[in-house]
């Protein structure tokens, strides 16, 4: 695809436009608010749908009981927090009530990452990959920019039956994707086609990722780049055949390079097509204040790591043979 | 319309202590599970599902029943055991408690298809939660059924349940009845030993509630708290009722170590004895 970025804009700003449309087309949507329904993209509903929000306070692990019982009513709650609180606080909650219960609740986590920026580790969702898709029942979706964050968060509601947990960042960032294309749960989207090397990206990331093709390419590397929009289920066909077909692959996420993205797809080719591997993404720290550019620049989740690990990817393969 | 008949409050009794006797058998042939709450809560169950509740056993998702949530998982038997004896189930299935297979989970799973279950629950201090969120649909819809939760008194420790508590009463949700299971004991001793509880009533009132409390032994004391929690216009209700873990079996009456305890199937035998006998006693200083 050609890489134009449409204008920066907020990955949450696709969110509250989502969840404002699918409620806007059934009226069991309902969504849940936190006290920061502005800061997490929901206040457009609520304003539209006063009736259908309802007003919790700052008590995450209410918030996920609330939602359980409402979907056990047969409404379609939507309660979006920062990811950091979703993923921790909120934990046993979403284990139990929610998932062990497999009620369609949708949980929005906002303030993906380190590009959070000034707020600081405390704020910055690192960890929520990891947390969400290891719970039994659970679809994972990971979007990459705002206007892909829409149409996740329609298909969420509209397309699933059990939880849905639902990444997005703060950020203005780059919006490449058209909308022409439907969301599919679970099937990765082939971005770009190559043979040297596959580059496997979510949410912020997938635009990076694509630079870094670009660049690649200018080296005479071609990178084959798949937007895994969807953690949980994995699209094991589409990444299966990458690896066989490239030989190599690097994922590139806003999260812990374990257990998130990268842990996801080393477990599936470890177990059906081992090839080798790097990971772009947080090694095992904490987050700080800063700008989003640069905190994602120094802690190596720009398109220059990905170049530069793929370079080493790219040797370490053909040293291997 | 499809709901239960409600009984004559004169065979509650009797079938509290059939209750019981299901209670035993099941934790007995389980060989693990939880014996003292669930002898404690069996008054509680019967008067519920046998003369308050509104409900159908032959229409389990009836759209207008009132429900149940069962936030301590861990009193499943008495649950069970009021589902089977009320006819949800065979009473025959209950000798599956916490075996494989079985619809009968340790704590409850709604996975496993049970009739009559509402909620996946055994984690505290998330069933009142749920029991919110339930409470806000049927208001939201504006429907008359009421939303029942049974929490334990040990449970109050978690600080979410202060959250629901909170919120409950900011929304007004006067469709919902909390009622806690107040034995006074947890694993580790006595509630006031291990975490202060008191004053309990004024914390609940203090968070706006509506707070009556009742003898969890009195069928009749059980029946006026149900009756006035419904009569608090814009205030959820909360019933503290005073049980004794163990009811029923002297031997074991008020001692936490019961908790999470079951009889051997020998003593067993002795306790479905104790509670005929007491039975039989009762009537016959009834007819005296």
């Amino acid at each position: 695809m050609p890489l134009i970025n449409r204008g920066n804009r907020p990955t949450k700003a696709g969110f509250g436009e989502g969840l404002l449309e699918a409620g806007k087309r059934n009226p069991l949507v309902m969504a849940i608010g936190a006290d920061i329904t502005s800061s997490v993209g929901v206040n457009l509903f609520a304003e539209a749908y006063p009736e259908r929000f309802i007003s919790i306070g700052i008590a995450e692990q209410n918030c996920m009981g609330v939602a359980t019982g409402l979907a056990l009513e047969g409404k379609i709650p939507v309660f979006s927090t920062y990811g950091v609180f979703a993923a921790h606080r909120a934990a046993d909650q979403i284990r139990i009530s929610v998932c062990y219960n497999n009620v369609h609740v949708i949980i929005g986590g906002a303030h993906a990452g380190v590009s959070v920026g000034p707020d600081g580790a405390t704020h910055q969702a690192l960890e929520d990959l990891a947390v969400m898709r290891v719970l039994p029942n659970m679809t994972v979706l990971s979007p990459c920019d705002a206007t892909q964050t829409k149409l996740a968060t329609i298909a969420a509601i509209e397309q699933c039956h059990g939880p849905v947990y639902i990444r997005f960042g703060r950020e203005p960032m780059p919006d490449f994707t058209d909308g022409s294309k439907p969301y599919t749960i679970g099937k990765a989207e082939i971005l770009r086609q190559g043979h040297d090397l596959t580059i496997a990206a979510t949410g912020h990331l997938v635009w990076e990722a694509l630079k870094a093709a670009e660049t690649l390419q200018s080296r005479g590397i071609s990178a084959h780049v798949l937007n895994i929009h969807t953690i949980k289920p994995l699209d094991t066909e589409t990444i299966l055949q990458a690896a066989r077909e490239t030989g190599a692959i690097i994922t590139a996420e806003e999260h812990q390079v374990t257990g998130g993205l990268g842990g996801a797809i080393a477990e599936l080719v470890a177990g059906y097509y081992p090839v080798p591997m790097e990971f772009v993404g947080m090694n095992n720290r904490f987050g700080e204040s800063g700008n989003a550019e640069t905190l994602m620049e120094m802690f190596g989740m720009k398109s220059s790591m990905i170049v530069t690990k793929s370079l080493q990817l790219v040797e370490r393969k053909f040293k291997n043979r | 319309m499809a709901q239960r008949k409600a009984c004559d409050t004169e065979a509650l009794p009797r079938i509290a202590t059939e209750i019981r006797k299901s209670v035993i058998r099941s934790l007995a042939e389980a060989g693990s599970g939880h014996l003292g709450g669930s002898l404690g809560l069996a008054d509680v169950f019967t008067t519920l599902y046998f003369s308050v509740l509104k409900h159908d056993p032959s229409f389990p998702q009836w759209p207008d029943r009132d429900r149940l949530i069962l936030s301590i998982g861990h009193v499943a038997p008495v649950l069970y055991a009021t589902l089977a004896h009320a006819g949800y189930f065979p009473v025959g299935e209950l000798m599956t408690l916490r075996k494989q297979g079985s619809r009968l989970q340790g704590h409850p799973g709604r996975d496993h298809g049970l009739p009559g279950l509402e909620l996946s629950a055994g984690s505290l201090g998330q069933g009142l939660s749920v029991a919110v969120g339930m409470a806000i649909a049927g208001k939201s819809d504006q429907k008359s059924h009421k939303i029942y939760a049974i929490l334990g008194d040990g449970e109050l420790q978690e600080g979410s349940v202060w959250e629901s508590a909170m919120a409950a009463a900011h929304h007004h949700l006067d469709n919902l009845i909390v009622i806690v299971d107040r034995n006074g004991v947890q694993i580790d001793g006595k509630t006031e030993d291990v975490m202060g509880l008191e004053p309990l009533a004024d914390k609940w009132k203090s968070f706006g509630w509506h707070v009556i409390s009742c003898n969890g032994h009195d069928f009749g004391s059980i029946l006026r708290a149900l009756y006035s929690a419904a009569g608090a216009p814009g205030l959820p209700s909360v019933i503290i009722a005073n049980t004794i873990m163990g009811k029923g079996i002297k031997s074991i009456e008020g001692n936490y170590q019961w908790h999470g305890k079951v009889p051997t199937k020998e003593q067993a035998v002795d306790f479905i004895q104790e509670l005929s006998e007491n039975t039989n006693q009762r009537e016959f200083d009834a007819i005296n």
